[in-house]
């Protein structure tokens, strides 16, 4: 029944072209202020700080970028895009010059005034000498930042880019007060909700909402917030259980059941663009061959995936590495199914047979990757395909397997845009190409999509991006894994869950509230 | 007393030459593990140009006998260094943003005294009660009382401590909610409050230490039992209480003061699993992180704490056997 109505839910909001799959949460009645939240939060390091340049792990982006501090633009929980602290934004029609016009009257937690030298001091930062931000590609192709006034902004870059303002939204790039960035980055000095009490690294962090603020009405309705750490997913389930904590986030599959049959104890889960993938090194024998490729497609059983390895939490992929969460995902594209005889026509026609290749696995690629690489073995034989499962070691996988081995397993959180999703790990040279892809029509395209401002247009291209991959790209995309997290019943939300990253899009202090 | 004022110099001395030892031991085994510190903080990102960049900004590339010899003339200014963690976000940001939690002894002093904490609520919980349920397993030995004694303290000690964890979080947390679940202790909290949050885990470890502790002083005591003194005393008159607790109970302290310090030492090094089930902010949560991530300053001086806490209750307690013990205290 669970299962029959998670994949329901998941097919409608895909059908629908709706941008946020919803999960299915008690939409209560209107929000209200007060009370003191208690999230219990994985993801956390004894080395974190309010840097948003070093965040990569829900901790810091829950608490930094979705409460303490803000960024120009946001990605709103039906993921369309709006303006944080950015109030509008145009482009010129080559999609060059950006001009940015800034909210007025919003200061930063130790009353300095937020305006446009802040925004450029705080995105300096991240192509600063010997920075290593994760946000770099993003801001060095900016290649001039010039202030109109205290509240406009005129971005120049070096190519086009239709997505710049979405960029924007990214959770590496927040706004620090310009001059006293040190001081804010030690002490979490932002323009968010909430100003930092406590911040322990890797133990807790305590919030308290500031007295007035522009999102005034719209969020931020808890009065204080308590984020606790806990990296151990039973001891996350049992505070939960036990309500000493009223969220947390990464629910254990294995546990799962147990916690919905609690009545106090809500699951929400969405179905973003976080997905695991085979990649294989399209220049390598016998990858090299289309008919190769093509035929693995067809010799994985992807449900088999999702119900064995997550449990029935995700949705099957379709060889391409843009997911409900993106804006141009083509949910018609026809999907790459298990069919072992397609797979031996397939190879047959090529004047290949006795296929055998070696998969490279560890559960450092994603939980349970040994184990779907046995499944794939298993379907695969059917298909005359021999695969041989080599079991790596975790540590230094990704130094010594991944981008090595001629395939092996690998998982991408996804990106909120399709080309920058597709210029990380699928552009013509970049180093993160993990098939070697190398395809003409699909590079010009992706040089055509990022210029281009007309959505529908837009559409077409990347439609047909996601098309190649799908069929004749080197990378296999068995699952979408969901974000599965818990709240007890004393929180209420709108009912609509972002599904950009775990936690509500890790805006679940902002726009939740005590029921 | 000139003799024990020797004997705790020598043995200090020896004590420094261990930790000497444990240092280089450790090293080499960090090191002989696959990955490195780049490597395993890099995760997907491990592009060798980032490796080789952080490699070569945390000194990883330079030869290892240099980097040891560095980090010993560093520890023995007291100087434990930086978390590499620590080191490679300052490198990172460009800055280290004044963040200010740059030295390794910052960051352990205080999950140290969280720990330290957490064994002393232990302690004064455990010791008493097994050393009571030892006296009293030996006065009424072979009795059903010593037998439920036994057999509970030896169930309790045979299971392994995750269980035990959540056997009594099953039953004090979630069936009746006394205790929470989480120790969430903060240096905000009143003490009363900050008990509480650490009943749950000590009452595990109790449960895991009591045994030892408890058959330690059983076997003692009536291993002295036997003794021609013993039976003068009996022979007296005096009560079977009287004869175990003034007469055979003070010869019987050595090995038990010897157990209990044993205990004591591994309260500190030994609550890791403890610690990651009720989330307790101790020095063993970190040592896991920092052994992951092959953080190898901080897993040194994890290591010397937890060798310093050995030598140095094995110290205290042969000195109290001594003391105890008018014999050796006043050698021929």
């Amino acid at each position: 029944m669970t299962n029959f109505s998670r994949r329901g839910l998941l097919k409608t909001g895909a059908a629908a072209g709706v941008l946020a799959a919803t999960g299915a949460t008690s939409a209560s009645a209107e929000p209200k202020r007060g009370g003191t939240a208690k999230i219990g939060l994985a993801g956390a390091n004894s080395s974190d700080s309010w840097d948003g340049r070093t965040h990569s792990d829900s901790y810091m982006i829950v608490t930094a970028h979705g409460c303490v501090f803000d960024c120009l633009t946001e990605v709103a929980a039906d993921g369309t895009l709006k303006g944080e602290l950015a109030e509008s934004w145009e482009a010129s029609a080559d999609a060059k010059t950006w001009t940015f016009n800034l909210r007025k009257g919003v200061t930063f937690h130790n009353g300095k005034a937020f305006g446009a030298d802040d925004v450029i001091a705080s995105l300096q930062l991240h192509t600063a000498e010997g920075a290593k931000s994760a946000a770099k590609p993003i801001v060095s192709a900016i290649s001039d930042m010039k202030k109109m006034s205290d509240h406009q902004i005129v971005f120049t870059l070096a190519s086009g880019n239709a997505d710049f303002p979405f960029l924007m939204s990214d959770y590496h790039i927040l706004m620090y007060p310009a001059g006293q960035i040190e001081e804010a980055i030690a002490n979490g000095i932002g323009t968010g909700l909430y100003s930092v009490d406590t911040f322990e690294p890797g133990v807790r962090t305590v919030v308290t909402r500031v007295d007035s603020h522009y999102k005034d009405g719209e969020a931020g309705w808890f009065d204080s917030i308590e984020f606790v750490a806990i990296n151990d997913a039973s001891a996350r389930m049992n505070a939960l259980m036990t309500g000493q904590i009223d969220a947390a986030n990464r629910v254990d599959f294995k546990t799962e059941p147990l916690m919905r049959a609690n009545p106090n104890i809500t699951i929400f889960e969405v179905t973003g663009n976080q997905h695991y993938t085979f990649p294989m090194l399209t220049n390598v024998a016998p990858f090299d061959q289309m008919a190769v490729r093509k035929a693995l497609k067809h010799a994985i059983n992807r449900q088999e995936m999702v119900d064995k390895i997550l449990l029935g939490h995700g949705a099957v992929g379709n060889d391409h590495p843009i997911g409900p969460a993106n804006q141009y995902y083509a949910a018609d594209l026809p999907q790459n199914d298990y069919d072992p005889d397609m797979a031996k026509k397939i190879l047959a026609d090529a004047g290949l047979s006795d296929v055998s290749v070696q998969l490279s696995a560890s559960d450092a690629a994603f939980s349970g990757a040994v184990d779907a690489a046995q499944l794939y073995q298993a379907s695969a034989v059917e298909a005359g395909i021999s695969i041989e499962v080599v079991q790596e070691p975790s540590d230094g996988y990704w130094s010594n397997v991944w981008l090595k081995k001629p395939w092996c397993a690998c998982y991408w959180s996804g990106r909120a845009t399709e080309d920058w999703m597709f210029s990380t790990a699928y552009e013509s040279g970049v180093p993160w190409n993990d098939t070697s892809w190398e395809n003409e029509t699909f590079q010009s395209l992706l040089l055509d999509g990022r210029a281009e401002l007309d959505t529908a247009k837009r559409a077409e291209i990347y439609t047909e991006m996601q098309s190649i991959m799908s069929e004749e790209g080197g990378t296999i995309v068995p699952m979408y894994a969901n974000y599965v997290d818990a709240h007890s019943s004393k929180l209420a939300n709108s009912g609509v869950i972002g599904n950009l990253w775990q936690m509500d899009s890790s805006r679940l202090a902002e726009r939740w509230w005590m029921a | 007393m000139g003799s024990v004022g020797r004997i705790i110099l020598q043995r200090l001395g020896l004590g420094l030459l261990t930790l000497l030892v444990v240092s280089i031991v450790i090293f080499v085994a960090v090191n002989a593990l696959p990955g490195d510190f780049a490597e395993a903080i890099l995760g997907q990102g491990a592009t060798p140009e980032a490796v080789a960049a952080i490699r070569s900004d945390l000194g990883l590339d330079e030869p290892y006998l240099a980097r040891y010899f560095g980090w010993l003339a560093d520890a023995l200014r007291g100087d434990l260094g930086t978390s590499f963690a620590q080191a490679n976000f300052a490198a990172f940001a460009g800055t280290d943003a004044g963040s200010g939690l740059g030295s390794v002894a910052a960051m352990l002093g205080p999950r140290f005294a969280n720990t330290m904490f957490l064994a002393g609520v232990t302690a004064a919980i455990a010791v008493p009660i097994s050393v009571t349920l030892g006296i009293l397993a030996a006065l009424y030995r072979n009795s059903v009382f010593d037998r439920v004694a036994n057999i509970t303290t030896l169930t309790s000690i045979s299971s392994p401590e995750f269980f035990l964890a959540y056997v009594l979080i099953l039953f004090l947390a979630v069936m009746n909610p006394i205790l929470p679940v989480l120790s969430l202790v903060n240096d905000d909290m009143g003490l009363g409050e900050r008990l509480k949050m650490t009943l749950l885990p000590a009452l595990t470890l109790t449960l895991v230490v009591t045994a030892h502790m408890m058959r330690m002083t059983r076997a003692a005591i009536i291993n002295l039992l036997a003794s021609p003194y013993i039976e003068m005393a009996r022979l007296k008159g005096m009560s079977p209480m009287r004869v175990i607790v003034r007469h055979a109970l003070p010869n019987a302290l050595a090995p038990i003061i010897n157990v209990i310090a044993l205990n004591l030492a591994y309260l500190i090094t030994g609550v890791v699993v403890v610690e990651v089930v009720f989330v307790y902010p101790g020095i063993g949560q970190l040592f896991v992180d920092s052994v992951k991530i092959r953080d190898i300053p901080v897993v040194q001086a994890c290591c010397l704490i937890f060798a310093a806490a050995y030598i140095l209750l094995n110290l205290t307690a042969d000195i109290l056997s001594i003391l105890s013990n008018p014999r050796l205290r006043h050698p021929k």
